[in-house]
């Protein structure tokens, strides 16, 4: 299912003009505050009316010229940061809400309340959860009411990294489980990296990129929009299997990768990250060093970040990866396009299952 | 206790008890436009709630009298249409009173509607409710503890009116006359301190009655509204 967006609206000196289609799967909106993620998704979901709107999701209409329809009938499930949970009802009535709206519901109450474990809060009140269950709770009131789209309103940033780390589980099985198209604002690169497939860039009311989340994030023109701190490159590997000192080898498209601490079992894929400032260059093959992952790579491209650093595109076998390294560096390596040197990776972060 | 006097406190509790239900809907539309709505003519209806609030209460129950009286335009039409005489009747110290409270109540229900969360009905409305549902299902339970908090303010300053009702109903005892102006007429005459001591005693019972039994609503209401 296609969601095609085409907004344009001027408020408070603030002008946005945007234009995405993205397919189904999870679409992260991605973007600092003030970028216009907010009215993009108010927009969405019919909460708001912009100067002109052009807004379809597969063959529906939802806005168009002369024509509009209503937030309540969208059929677009909203989870909004601060979850907007009904504070007068139970659980159990909050995930209900929807439904008395909706007939022939394809999706099961014991399904959701399974999958997102709301099962010992359903008698009790918005009043005494935590962030996480609050979390949780708009999630699967979204999801009961059968959305042909669900829009996730920077649902984690109003939680701490624990309550973070306890809520991402139960996006990646929303993700995984549901095959539900979902819209996943944020301005937090890692989640976005673990969990969309597809990205849309914004950037002061502009879209500054729309594509493949492998490709947005090993793209060094990029690197400065998204945050030097968090550029880097997301890219499959595939469990091969567990060595006897606890390593786990993993296949990827750049070389063989070891890693400790990996769960998975032999034959699942996994997406790491590989965080551009924890790459270090070498022109030789190194010896003598402790770290495990060392694989020989090509430069492609030299992107000048700041006045400290620059973004060295690099090439491993098939795939892309990226490292941030200083304007002496990279003359004392003399490194241009072409060159052949050796990719030292610091850190890999495993991001979940694909 | 005179037949009289008991005339006069319950007529007091029926007036005051249908003033509050009937301005209720009123009060309840006129805030939503007062604090969700911007329209031509807002300042209009701003301070047209607000009117009785600060015209002396004579003048207030001279304007209900000239609108509607037997032959004013209002008065008029009522009696020849429905055949509903307002004017020195107890059905006239309901307007009366109804008209003195609604500015007390209006400010108390708007505040409640201030304080609830946009972003709780925008989500209802996505979840599939059409307006009116949002309306019954989420605006209405989170603003139950102002509409108490309101209903009791002008329960209590209907139960108190006077000047407005006796300039648009007079003073007839067994007929018109409240709790108030029995108070002062008993004042008027020789020796009637103590019925007007009995009835004052009484008014001030309900008073904190109403006060304490609104407390006890309001606080059960916030309870089911935020779960505390």
């Amino acid at each position: 299912m296609i969601l095609s967006v085409a907004l344009s609206h001027r408020f408070d000196g603030f002008d946005l003009n945007v234009a995405f289609d993205v397919p189904g799967g999870v679409t992260a909106l991605f973007g600092p505050s003030g970028a216009g993620k907010s009215t993009v998704v108010r927009a969405i979901a019919g909460l708001m009316r912009c100067d002109s709107a052009r807004i379809s999701l597969g063959s529906r209409v939802l806005d168009g010229p002369g024509h509009r329809v209503a937030p309540h009938l969208r059929r677009i499930g909203c989870v909004f940061q601060n979850a907007a949970l009904f504070p007068h009802m139970t659980v159990r009535q909050n995930l209900c809400y929807g439904q008395r709206f909706h007939n022939g519901s394809t999706v099961s109450f014991d399904d959701v309340v399974a999958m997102l474990d709301l099962g010992p809060l359903l008698h009790r009140r918005p009043e005494g959860l935590s962030g996480g269950e609050r979390s949780r709770t708009a999630i699967g009131r979204a999801l009961l009411m059968d959305p042909d789209l669900l829009l996730l309103d920077e649902p984690l940033s109003a939680l701490d990294e624990a309550r973070k780390a306890e809520i991402l589980p139960y996006l990646e099985r929303l993700r995984d489980g549901t095959r539900r198209p979902m819209i996943y604002v944020s301005h937090a690169l890692p989640e976005v990296a673990r969990l969309a497939n597809h990205i849309v860039v914004l950037r002061a009311g502009r879209v500054l990129r729309v594509g493949a989340t492998e490709d947005v994030l090993s793209d060094p023109n990029l690197s400065a929009a998204l945050g030097l701190r968090e550029a880097g490159a997301v890219i499959a590997a595939r469990v091969l299997r567990v060595e006897a000192d606890g390593m786990t080898l993993l296949e990827t498209a750049a070389g063989p990768i070891f890693l400790p601490g990996v769960t998975a079992a032999p034959g699942q894929t996994l997406r790491l990250r590989i965080p551009a400032q924890d790459v270090i260059l070498s022109r030789d093959r190194p010896v003598g060093l402790s770290a495990l992952n060392i694989l020989a790579a090509q430069v492609v491209s030299l992107t000048p970040l700041d006045a400290a650093s620059v973004m060295v595109e690099l090439r491993l076998v098939d795939q892309t990866i990226l490292a941030r390294i200083t304007h002496r560096s990279t003359a004392a390596l003399a490194l241009q396009p072409g060159t052949d040197c050796f990719a030292i990776l610091k850190s890999v972060a495993i991001m979940g299952a694909t | 206790m005179t037949p009289e006097e008991w005339a006069a406190v319950s007529l007091s509790v029926q007036v005051s008890v249908w003033a509050t239900l009937l301005s209720l809907p009123f009060g309840i539309a006129a805030a939503w436009a007062l604090s969700r709505k911007r329209f031509p003519g807002w300042q209009a209806l701003n301070a047209l709630t607000h009117l009785p609030l600060v015209l002396p209460p004579v003048v207030t129950g001279y304007l209900l009298l000239l609108a509607f009286g037997r032959n004013g335009p209002i008065g008029g039409f009522l009696e020849d249409t429905f055949g509903i005489v307002l004017a020195f009747r107890w059905t006239g110290a309901v307007l009366a009173a109804a008209v003195m409270a609604f500015p007390l109540m209006v400010r108390a229900i708007r505040l409640g509607f201030e304080a609830v969360d946009r972003r709780v009905e925008e989500t209802a409305s996505t979840l599939g409710a059409p307006p009116v549902m949002v309306f019954l299902t989420v605006t209405l339970p989170l603003i139950s503890p102002s509409l108490i908090a309101g209903s009791v303010l002008a329960f209590a300053k209907a139960m108190g009116e006077f000047g407005a009702t006796i300039t648009f109903v007079a003073n007839i005892p067994g007929q018109t006359q409240t709790m108030p102006t029995a108070i002062y007429a008993l004042l008027q005459v020789p020796g009637g301190d103590a019925a007007a001591f009995r009835l004052v005693w009484i008014s001030i019972v309900i008073a904190v009655g109403a006060l304490v039994a609104s407390e006890v609503l309001a606080r059960r209401m916030q309870a089911r509204v935020q779960g505390s």
